[in-house]
């Protein structure tokens, strides 16, 4: 019998509203307190006239309204998501029974740093260890994912060169094609300009344009490494040199750390800044988009007289004081980028985090980036028999992966029609989540595959199947492969539909005013 | 270590692993790094991470303990504190759902299929908030309200093309403006503080009036403010914003506008917000739920950044779910994006979305009431203690409010502390106040009883006053 997942036809929760029904009682203000104060009183000019239109659901109803969205979805928990460049990892429940700690969920942020030493050590151990891992020298915690570690990043590259007076003319930051969006998005934000270089053929950064590109209004450089492609980036001692001989400075996207963790560390390969995300290395889970949570580290280096890198981190910060035997939150000082979120840090992230490393230590932590790797190969391995009929592996074939591998289906297509997307959903009613696709942009047809060392050799070996009865089939009856997913909860989603000015519904509340004909297409 | 592990199901069979691949040993996968470069597995395993050992979960939970046994959660009374997140009590059945493994674990929806009830519980959150504001376009979440807010200005001096500055109350939450400032830092855009009256705490709209003009991205109101006080005239505050072209952004705490008139119908372009009351706890620092929501113009929401999650069909005509409006994201602009933001707080937006269906339309004007009333209660009660002023300022509150004290305010919590209490936060870091100030919030999850222990442990500590 072959995978199926539930489908419910569930009803939004709007459409299970019904009169005189409710989920929680909060609470009433006892007689003698409404004495003692009178009505209430609320300015005539902004007291709500109508209720919220939000619906009205027993408990029960609400709890089993979710339970059957939550079968609706696909997580580690219900099988392989192998999504390239996304690391997804089992999330051990150690962590979760221990973060279920009721003394949590009543502490305020801005309660006595005495009152909370547990938690400010646990943070500042992550803050120690995360430096080790990385081979650099300082981390600051506070970033609430990655793409904020990464505009942190930039911003500490922006702070280097305004405070070096050389913001006048640093004005650029590099990227190689392959990086995640996310590189570029970020630096656009901290107001640089970037400038992209093209990967050489064998899957390294092409030297020859890099050292182009690079020149006195270099500001930085960001890469991740390995490579989007799982590569690693063989030259990257030269690339170090060339960016910091023009002052420009060097920043690590740890997204793709699994694929060196235990083995190499990018402060030894010159990186002046990195980020980490605990969700992706540590074992923090996703919670399907979020919290996720990017520490940003920096090396120590001196920025002008008196200041180094470190007083250019994001904050708070956690500090240890030697003298008093204590741990403190630490505001940022007059030379950082400053905060990024009103809070110290995406708290119960960086405690899960705090968990995982401590129950890995180092040989945990080598093991499975090693088991990571070996079970990349391993699947390109069992692929090698249909590897330039049905699919290829662009850029130095013969290199070993690290973390991730990028699969093109272009042959496929070439031959069937069949795509990257078509792939994508065959392995969605296999009961797979599918890879991460047609990114990197440089790999026609991508299929990006990142199994992490939490997959089973069963497992890997079905995945492999199965892309190859997806290429049968393709060949034999394309249209049958074009028309799938059959077993998930819906088919094939309508994209046009869903982003078409006159029908795109963003909320119930649109769907609702243009059915009354009180909202017009989206211009 | 060689052998088993329970998170590495391949780690006991590595061995033949290799021998499948054709690799003699773990060092030929890493051969292409340079040989510089290349740790040792001795090197790597004498760094100091963890305890320099692998531990078990029995002894990974003893150690737990131990730093746990160094939290002092203060439950009986529960903080008096808010100043942008608030004491609020977490529903049980919250917590159940947000726990539920297809949740937890589960990556952003990028398969549609597969994804169906993750993004269906999305779009609920995106919906429920959209009535609680009646604002038409809410997206899937931000990080909080800081950077929510601070992505707004961006999107501001998008839209308008305008990068002199944007005005914000001077009484502003001083936390988000300095996340604000970090964000436009990479710009050069300047936040610009409008003054606010004395006695009562609104703002003053003949200074606004001043600072408005052509330079002017947007103008941005707190809703009810940091200071607690509801602005009366935010109407009147989005007239002026608009008469000079610049956009109205609105911060608003969620609970509130179960009594407020919402943004929709104040006339604000963009409202932000922390949705950390909406059954997410306290958890010192986070996670939390940044609120991003626009009305309906094709120009606002082009501009807005974050996940959408939009109602659609499949190809047999069966309500769907996608992820729309996509080439607003860096995944597929880069450089251009709206926004760098990838990962966000879904499941935090899942979490408010079961709060909100739990509480519904009644559930909701209950406890904000209740809110009004103990806050009230105890705003009375302390007025009655000499020498404090309370509340410091006339404009009407729900549930934080401003007091003044007859000395410092770091020195009365720290005495109110010894008597196992944890009170307010000392605004001598704020501006427009002065060192004897302090912002105290109450809510449902105080009891009568706890207030009253706050009142006369005030009164004690205040010297026999």
């Amino acid at each position: 019998m072959g995978w199926r997942q539930a489908r419910w036809d569930e009803p939004l929760v709007f459409e299970l509203d019904r009169p005189g029904r409710r989920g929680f009682t909060p609470p009433k203000p006892p007689r003698e307190v409404v004495e003692a104060v009178g009505p209430l009183r609320i300015p005539e000019r902004v007291a709500r006239r109508e209720p919220p239109r939000l619906p009205r659901l027993s408990e029960v109803e609400v709890v089993r309204h979710y339970v059957r969205l939550s079968q609706m979805a696909y997580g580690v928990d219900n099988g392989p998501v192998p999504l390239g460049s996304c690391t997804m990892k089992y999330n051990p429940k150690v962590a979760l029974k221990l973060l279920s700690n009721p003394k949590l969920e009543y502490l305020h942020p801005l309660q006595d740093d005495d009152t909370v030493q547990g938690v400010l050590e646990a943070m500042y151990k992550v803050q120690e260890w995360l430096a080790q891992i990385l081979g650099m020298d300082y981390c600051s915690v506070h970033p609430a994912a990655g793409a904020q570690g990464e505009l942190a990043g930039v911003l500490v590259m922006r702070r280097y060169h305004e405070l070096r007076g050389k913001l006048g003319f640093k004005r650029e930051v590099v990227v190689p094609d392959s990086a995640h969006g996310t590189n570029p998005a970020s630096a656009a934000m901290a107001g640089f300009t970037v400038v992209e270089i093209p990967t050489g053929e064998d899957g390294n950064v092409d030297m020859e344009a890099l050292r182009a590109a690079v020149g006195e209004a270099t500001a930085g450089l960001m890469i991740t490494n390995p490579s989007t492609l799982g590569l690693f980036e063989e030259r990257i001692l030269e690339v170090a040199e060339l960016v910091h001989s023009v002052d420009g400075l060097l920043y690590y996207d740890g997204a793709n750390l699994n694929g060196i963790i235990g083995r190499a560390r990018p402060g030894d390969m010159g990186f002046d800044i990195a980020h980490v995300n605990l969700h992706k290395t540590f074992s923090v889970p996703h919670g399907g988009g979020g919290p996720g949570s990017g520490p940003v580290c920096v090396r120590r280096r001196e920025v002008v007289d008196g200041v180094t890198l470190e007083d250019l981190l994001p904050g708070p910060r956690i500090v240890y004081d030697e003298g008093e035997g204590v741990y403190r939150v630490v505001a940022p000082g007059r030379w950082s980028v400053g905060m990024l979120r009103a809070w110290i840090a995406n708290t119960i992230p960086v405690l899960w985090a705090y968990i995982y490393i401590l129950s890995m230590g180092p040989q945990g932590l080598r093991l499975a980036g090693e088991v990571a790797v070996a079970n990349t190969n391993y699947f390109l391995k069992l692929l090698e028999d249909v590897m330039g009929e049905y699919y290829s592996l662009p850029y130095s074939p013969g290199r070993p992966r690290k973390h991730e591998a990028v699969v093109s289906a272009e042959p496929l297509r070439e031959k069937t029609g069949v795509t990257a997307e078509d792939v994508a959903k065959g392995l969605l009613d296999r009961g797979f989540y599918a890879p991460t696709i047609y990114f990197p942009l440089i790999v026609g047809e991508a299929l990006m595959i990142e199994f992490t060392e939490s997959e089973t050799l069963e497992n890997i070996e079905a995945y492999a199947r199965a892309l190859k009865e997806i290429a049968r089939e393709a060949s034999e009856d394309p249209e049958r492969a074009k028309s799938r997913p059959h077993n998930t909860s819906v088919g094939r989603v309508d994209m046009v539909y869903a982003n078409h000015p006159r029908t795109v519904t963003p909320t119930w509340r649109v769907k609702r005013l243009r059915e009354e004909g009180k909202l017009g297409p989206l211009r | 270590m060689g052998g088993p592990h329970p998170w590495i199901p391949n780690a006991g069979g590595l061995e033949s692993l290799l021998e499948k691949i054709g690799v003699g040993s773990v060092d030929e996968l890493y051969s292409d790094i340079p040989e510089k470069l290349r740790m040792s597995p001795g090197e790597w395993d004498a760094l100091p991470i963890g305890e320099g050992r692998p531990l078990s979960e029995v002894e990974v939970a003893r150690r737990w303990e131990r730093l746990m046994e160094r939290v002092r959660s203060f439950r009986s009374p529960p903080p008096f504190m808010g100043g942008g997140v608030w004491p609020r009590y977490v529903p049980a059945a919250v917590r159940y759902i947000v726990e539920r493994a297809e949740f937890l674990t589960a990556y952003t929806p990028y398969q549609a299929e597969i994804s169906q009830g993750l993004m269906q519980a999305l779009f609920e959150y995106q919906s429920l908030i959209a009535e609680l504001l009646e604002m038409e376009v809410v997206n899937a979440s931000m990080y909080d309200w800081s950077s929510a807010l601070g992505e707004a200005f961006l999107m501001a001096v998008r839209v308008t093309r305008r990068r002199g500055k944007v005005l914000v109350p001077e009484t502003m939450n001083p936390l988000h403006r300095k996340v604000a400032e970090t964000y436009l830092y990479g710009v050069g855009v300047r936040v610009e503080g409008v003054k606010c009256d004395r006695e009562t705490g609104l703002l003053d709209l003949e200074d606004l009036e001043a600072k408005l003009g052509n330079d002017v991205a947007a103008v941005y109101i707190e809703y009810p403010g940091y200071t607690g006080v509801i602005e009366e005239n935010a109407r009147t505050v989005g007239e002026a914003a608009h008469k000079h072209g610049a956009l109205y952004i609105m911060g608003v705490e969620p609970i509130s506008m179960a009594l407020l008139e919402p943004p929709g119908r104040l006339g604000a372009d963009v409202a932000v917000g922390e949705g950390q009351p909406l059954g997410l706890g306290l958890n010192y620092g986070g996670p939390y739920l940044g609120i991003f929501a626009v009305r309906w113009d094709g120009r606002l929401v082009r501009q807005m950044p974050g996940r959408l999650i939009g109602l659609t069909r499949d190809r047999e005509g069966r309500r769907a779910f996608a992820m729309i409006l996509q080439t607003r994201e860096q995944h597929i602009r880069r450089a251009r994006a709206t926004s760098n933001i990838t990962t966000n707080e879904a499941l935090m937006a899942v979490a408010a979305a079961v709060y909100l269906s739990l509480l519904g339309p009644e559930g909701l004007r209950e406890l904000a009431e209740t809110t009004w009333y103990m806050s009230h209660y105890a705003a009375k009660r302390l007025s009655e203690i000499k020498g404090i002023e309370s509340p410091l300022l006339k404009g009407e509150f729900i549930m934080d409010f401003t007091v003044r004290l007859p000395e410092p305010a770091r020195e009365v919590r720290r005495r109110l502390r010894e008597r196992g209490l944890m009170a307010g936060i000392p605004l001598e870091g704020h501006a427009w106040f002065t060192g004897r100030d302090m912002l105290l919030t109450v809510t449902e999850v105080h009891t009568r009883e706890d207030v009253d222990m706050l009142v006369d442990s005030l009164g004690e500590v205040l010297g026999g006053r």
